[in-house]
């Protein structure tokens, strides 16, 4: 994990509870508020590759998400958490423009993705999504063999010769950690993997497309410890290249892969930060209180 | 323990009154499956394949009603299923919450459970009418008039039960609507899907009414469009009803063909349905 990274925060994930005190940034910040300012200078150096300004959500009437802001550094792992019916996962449904398949949800603010609002109402949304792909909370592979489930996608966005088609599923099953259990049977059934396999199989599907960022909409609450571990080796791989948004309801999991942390309540963003701080030194009481587990 | 005993015999005699009521359907069907299978091949032989209807008096077989009855089937299943797949994929897909969906699919019902006479009655009026005359395409019209809300209905059923995740993880690939529907959500509701038409197929093959108003019949071969068809519904119709022997043997063998082919088509529906990968 801390190979891959070259900035604190991924290390501080592991090392703050113990001594808190090494990390240059915790140092210089006794006080609450100058940790805040500095928590936040040290994303704000970052490379944003999302911006969401002021961001509101509505499922018909129903205000799902009020007037949120933050950034998805590039090749970083943003964490949402909090309590079930925050928006975290209506905020990442707004990222790909998914809430659009449904007539009564609309979004207002902005999102830029590379500075550009894919809120707009001419933004071509299979092009956003190609570029924003997802994977979901329950595994979807579709109903056809493992090599179909991600050649489908290649094939309708690239012209492919047999063996580059191969090369690059074989590729996107490398990614997502899962080759070396399918390769004897890519022409079986999506539907025949274990449920931990179908998950890792719909990662792959994601990143064959090559997309800029991945949202992961809880991607392993229903998987055993083992392919969550599986799952959480493929996420720490996969942001060598990839801007990641992932949502969850494990803080072990949100502390364990993400550099950044949002923690979300009653569809307000509470407070944002560096994963370590947000989870060790928390600026609002809320924050500490439902990652200390006493509401949510 | 009284309350017991008492609960007991009230329960012994309510699964008395179904077995009773179950044994009454059952052995009306099977009666009436013996019959049909006694009368039926008592008189088959193998002519009733190469044989025409015969003229009173006369020994014969039933080609010219097999085949007529295959033509017109297959055009009604051809004409009648994809405008019915097209009009559940629209209720399914593109209109679920629009008024549109709502009224179509009320008119559906009704269309479903219209009595085919009135269907017949009607391509009477629009077509035979207008033609001057009887013919198989009017009567493949009719049956397919009767195949496009059976197919309509399963194919909406069908395309809902495909859960709507898989819809969203396709669309989230970046895959266009039309891919979407015709790579992800037809494949995953094909079983039932061909389940659909192969009751639709069954429902028709068996349809007198229409076909007496539109194609008539035919007592020789024809394969002319235009013109008069056979079939073995409206043939085994006027047969059972005459008063000559060898006409009768040929209307309960027709009979016993129709049946045994809706058997054959009701098994494979049946099987293809509880191959169903569990969703």
């Amino acid at each position: 994990m801390n190979d891959v990274s070259n900035l604190p925060p991924s290390h501080e994930v592991e090392s703050a509870a113990k001594a808190p005190a090494g990390i240059p940034d915790r140092g210089l910040a006794p006080a609450v508020n100058s940790v805040a300012k500095i928590r936040l200078d040290t994303i704000s150096n970052l490379d944003q590759k999302v911006s969401i300004r002021n961001l509101n959500f509505y499922y018909g009437d129903q205000l799902a998400l009020k007037n949120v802001s933050l950034p998805l550094c590039a090749k970083k792992v943003t964490a949402f958490i909090g309590p079930s019916g925050c928006g975290k996962s209506a905020l990442l449904r707004v990222l790909n423009r998914m809430y659009d398949l449904y007539p009564k949800q609309r979004a207002e603010g902005e999102v830029l993705l590379d500075g550009v609002n894919i809120l707009r109402p001419e933004q071509d949304l299979n092009l956003l999504r190609a570029r924003v792909g997802m994977v979901f909370q329950k595994p979807t592979p579709f109903p056809m063999s493992i090599h179909d489930n991600i050649a489908f996608g290649l094939k309708l966005y690239e012209k492919l010769s047999r063996s580059e088609l191969a090369d690059r599923v074989e590729a996107a099953l490398k990614r997502a950690a899962l080759w070396d259990e399918v390769k004897e049977k890519l022409h079986a059934s999506g539907l025949s993997l274990s449920g931990g396999q179908q998950q890792r199989l719909c990662i792959a599907r994601t990143v064959a497309l090559q997309p800029e960022v991945i949202l992961l909409d809880e991607p392993c609450s229903a998987l055993d410890p083992i392919s969550t571990a599986k799952v959480e080796e493929t996420i720490d791989e996969l942001k060598e290249n990839y801007t990641i948004a992932i949502v969850t309801h494990n803080m072990q999991q949100a502390a364990r892969v993400s550099e950044h942390t949002a923690f979300m309540y009653l569809g307000e963003l509470i407070e944002f930060g560096v994963t370590a701080q947000v989870f060790t030194s928390p600026e609002k009481k809320k924050t500490q209180n439902y990652i200390t587990g006493r509401f949510g | 323990m009284a309350i017991y005993k008492s609960r007991r015999r009230r329960s012994a005699f309510y699964l008395g009154l179904c077995y009773v009521a179950v044994a009454i359907g059952l052995g009306w069907l099977a009666i009436i499956l013996a019959t049909l299978l006694f009368e039926g091949f008592r008189n088959f032989s193998l002519t009733v394949f190469t044989q025409m209807t015969p003229p009173p008096g006369a020994e014969g077989g039933l080609l010219n009603a097999i085949t007529g009855s295959l033509i017109m089937t297959t055009l009604g299943v051809a004409i009648g299923t994809p405008l019915g797949m097209l009009a559940g994929t629209y209720m399914a897909e593109y209109g679920r919450y629009s008024k549109l969906t709502f009224f179509v699919r009320f008119i559906n019902d009704i269309l479903l459970s219209a009595p085919s006479i009135v269907i017949g009655l009607f391509v009477y009026e629009v077509m035979v009418v207008r033609m001057g005359h009887f013919s198989a395409l009017a009567g493949a019209a009719a049956l397919a008039v009767i195949v496009v809300p059976v197919v309509v209905r399963t194919t909406e059923d069908m395309l809902l039960l495909v859960p709507d995740t898989l819809r969203e993880a396709a669309r989230a690939l970046g895959l266009p609507r039309s891919i979407v529907i015709g790579k992800v959500a037809y494949r995953a509701a094909r079983a039932g899907l061909v389940t659909g038409v192969i009751l639709a197929i069954a429902r028709i093959s068996g349809e007198t009414a229409p076909l007496l108003f539109t194609a008539l019949n035919n007592q020789f071969f024809s394969t002319n469009l235009n013109a008069p068809m056979s079939s073995l519904p409206a043939v085994i119709f006027q047969f059972a009803l005459s008063p000559y022997k060898e006409w009768q043997h040929l209307a309960w063998t027709g009979a016993l063909l129709i049946t045994l082919a809706v058997l054959a088509l009701s098994i494979t529906a049946r099987a293809l349905q509880t191959q169903r990968p569990a969703k």
